[in-house]
C-alpha cells in the first residue's frame, strides 16, 4: 500500500512541478474566474436573494471543467499515458495522482475566487467553504475521469463539458443549496455520499479507461 | 416482434376503462415509457459489466443499443410529461415535476455518451470506455434523483400542492390497465432492441466483409 501511495505522490508531484514550470493551466483558471464574477455582477441587472450565491457556484463548475479539459492533454500527446499504464503500478495511481494535482489547482484558484466573491457580492458562511471543499473532490475525481475519457477521443475539448455539465448538476443543486439555506446538513451529507459514490466507482473503472 | 405489437395495440385500447379525465389517460402511456427507459438504461449498463468483466465483443453493441433505447424511450417520456404538464397545469414545462427534471438531466447525459462514442475510433477501447460511462450513467440516476428532491426545498418552498401518484386507493381496473401497459411497453421495447441490435450485428458483419474484401 505504500508503494501505491509512493506512485500517487510521484504522480501528482509531477503534474504540480510541471505546472510550476510551465504555467499553462493556473493563470487562465484565475483569470477565467475572475472575469466571470465580473461578468455576473451585471448579469444580475436587480438585487435577488441567493442569485449572486447560485452564480458562485456556476463559477467554480466552469471554472474547474476549464483545467479539467487540460488535465490530461500533455498525457496523450506526448505518450506519456502509454508509458504509465506499462509501469509496473496500479493504474488507478495515474487517475488519483491527477486527481490530487487538479484538486490542488482548484484549491489555489478558490483561494482568491472566494475572497473575491466577498468583495463583490456578499459574504459566505463557513457551510458554503465545506461545501466547496466537498464539491472539489467531487468534480475532481469524476472529472479527471471523464478528462481520461475525452482525451481518447477526437473532438476532445468540445467532448468534456458535454460529459461533464450533467455529472456536475448533482454537485451545483447540493452547492448552493448549503449555502442559501439556514440549516445546510443535508446539502453537506449530500455533498459527501455524491463524493463517495463516484470516487469508488471511477477508482474501480478508470483502468479500463486508459487500458486498450 | 409480433407479440410486442399486439400488447402494443393492447396499450392502445386498455386506457378506455380509465374513469378519470381524459387527461389523466396519458399516465398508461407516460409512465410506463419512462419506467421502460429506466429499465433500458440498466440493462445498458448490465450489459457493460459484463463487458469489462468477460471482454467480450458482442456486449459493447447490446449496452450501445439498450443505451439508445433507452434514449428513444427517455425522449418520448418528456415529450408525453409535457404534453400531460400543459393538460393539467396549462404550461408545457414545469420545473416542480421532479421526474421530468431528472429525465432532462439523463438525455442529456445520455446524448453526451453518443457524442463520446463517435468521437471515439472503434475497437476495444471505444467499448471500454463506452460502457465506463454507461455504468456512470446508472448511478447517476439514484444521485440525482435525490439531489432534485433536495433541490425542491430551496427552489420552490412551501407545501407543493402536486400530487400525481396514484397512490393506495386505486382501483383494481386502473392498476390492471396499468400493468397491462407496462407489460406492453416493456415487450415493445424489447422487441425493438431485439430488432435494432439484429441490425446493428448485420451493419457490423458487412463492414467486416467489405473491409476484408477492399
Amino acid at each position: 500500500m505504500t508503494g501505491y501511495l509512493r506512485d500517487v505522490a510521484a504522480l501528482a508531484r509531477k503534474d504540480l512541478l510541471l505546472e510550476l514550470r510551465g504555467r499553462d493551466t493556473l493563470p487562465a483558471m484565475l483569470l477565467f474566474v475572475v472575469a466571470m464574477l465580473v461578468a455576473f455582477r451585471f448579469a444580475l441587472p436587480r438585487e435577488v436573494e441567493g442569485a449572486a450565491e447560485g452564480l458562485l457556484w456556476v463559477a467554480i463548475v466552469f471554472t474547474a471543467l476549464l483545467g479539467l479539459t487540460r488535465a490530461f492533454v500533455p498525457e496523450r500527446e506526448q505518450g506519456v499515458l502509454d508509458a504509465l499504464v506499462l509501469a509496473p503500478a496500479d493504474r488507478s495511481a495515474i487517475w488519483l495522482g491527477k486527481v490530487i494535482a487538479v484538486f490542488a489547482f482548484l484549491v489555489a484558484v478558490e483561494a482568491i475566487a472566494v475572497p473575491a466573491f466577498w468583495i463583490f457580492f456578499a459574504p459566505l458562511g463557513w457551510a458554503t467553504v465545506a461545501a466547496i471543499l466537498l464539491a472539489n473532490v467531487g468534480i475532481c475525481t469524476v472529472g479527471a475521469l471523464l478528462a481520461a475519457m475525452a482525451a481518447a477521443g477526437r473532438a476532445r475539448e468540445l467532448l468534456m463539458p458535454l460529459l461533464f455539465l450533467p455529472l456536475a448538476i448533482p454537485i451545483v443543486i447540493g452547492g448552493v443549496g448549503a449555502t442559501v439555506v439556514a440549516e445546510p446538513g443535508r446539502y453537506l451529507g449530500f455533498l459527501a455520499l455524491y463524493d463517495a459514490v463516484f470516487a469508488i466507482l471511477a477508482w474501480a473503472t478508470f483502468e479500463y479507461v486508459v487500458v486498450e | 416482434m409480433l407479440l410486442g405489437g399486439g400488447v402494443a395495440l393492447a396499450l392502445l385500447w386498455a386506457p378506455e376503462d380509465a374513469d378519470q379525465g381524459a387527461s389523466q389517460r396519458i399516465f398508461y402511456i407516460h409512465v410506463p415509457i419512462a419506467l421502460t427507459a429506466y429499465a433500458m438504461f440498466g440493462w445498458g449498463a448490465w450489459k457493460a459489466l459484463r463487458l469489462l468483466g468477460k471482454r467480450e465483443e458482442r456486449y459493447d453493441l447490446e449496452s450501445y443499443t439498450a443505451v439508445h433505447m433507452g434514449v428513444i424511450f427517455g425522449v418520448l417520456t418528456l415529450v408525453s410529461g409535457s404534453i400531460w404538464a400543459r393538460a393539467s397545469w396549462g404550461v408545457w414545462w414545469d420545473w416542480r415535476d421532479n421526474q421530468l427534471v431528472l429525465f432532462l438531466i439523463l438525455f442529456l447525459f445520455y446524448s453526451a455518451y453518443f457524442m463520446l462514442r463517435y468521437s471515439l475510433a472503434p475497437g476495444a477501447s471505444r467499448a471500454n470506455i463506452s460502457a465506463v460511462y454507461a455504468l456512470f450513467g446508472v448511478v447517476l440516476i439514484p444521485v440525482s434523483f435525490l439531489a432534485i428532491r433536495l433541490a425542491e426545498s430551496f427552489l420552490h418552498p412551501g407545501p407543493v400542492v402536486l400530487t400525481r401518484d396514484v397512490g393506495e386507493n386505486v382501483p383494481g381496473s386502473m392498476l390492471l390497465t396499468f400493468c397491462v401497459c407496462l407489460a406492453g411497453m416493456l415487450a415493445l421495447a424489447a422487441a425493438l432492441y431485439r430488432s435494432e441490435l439484429l441490425g446493428k450485428r448485420v451493419d457490423a458483419r458487412l463492414r467486416e466483409l467489405r473491409e476484408a474484401l477492399a
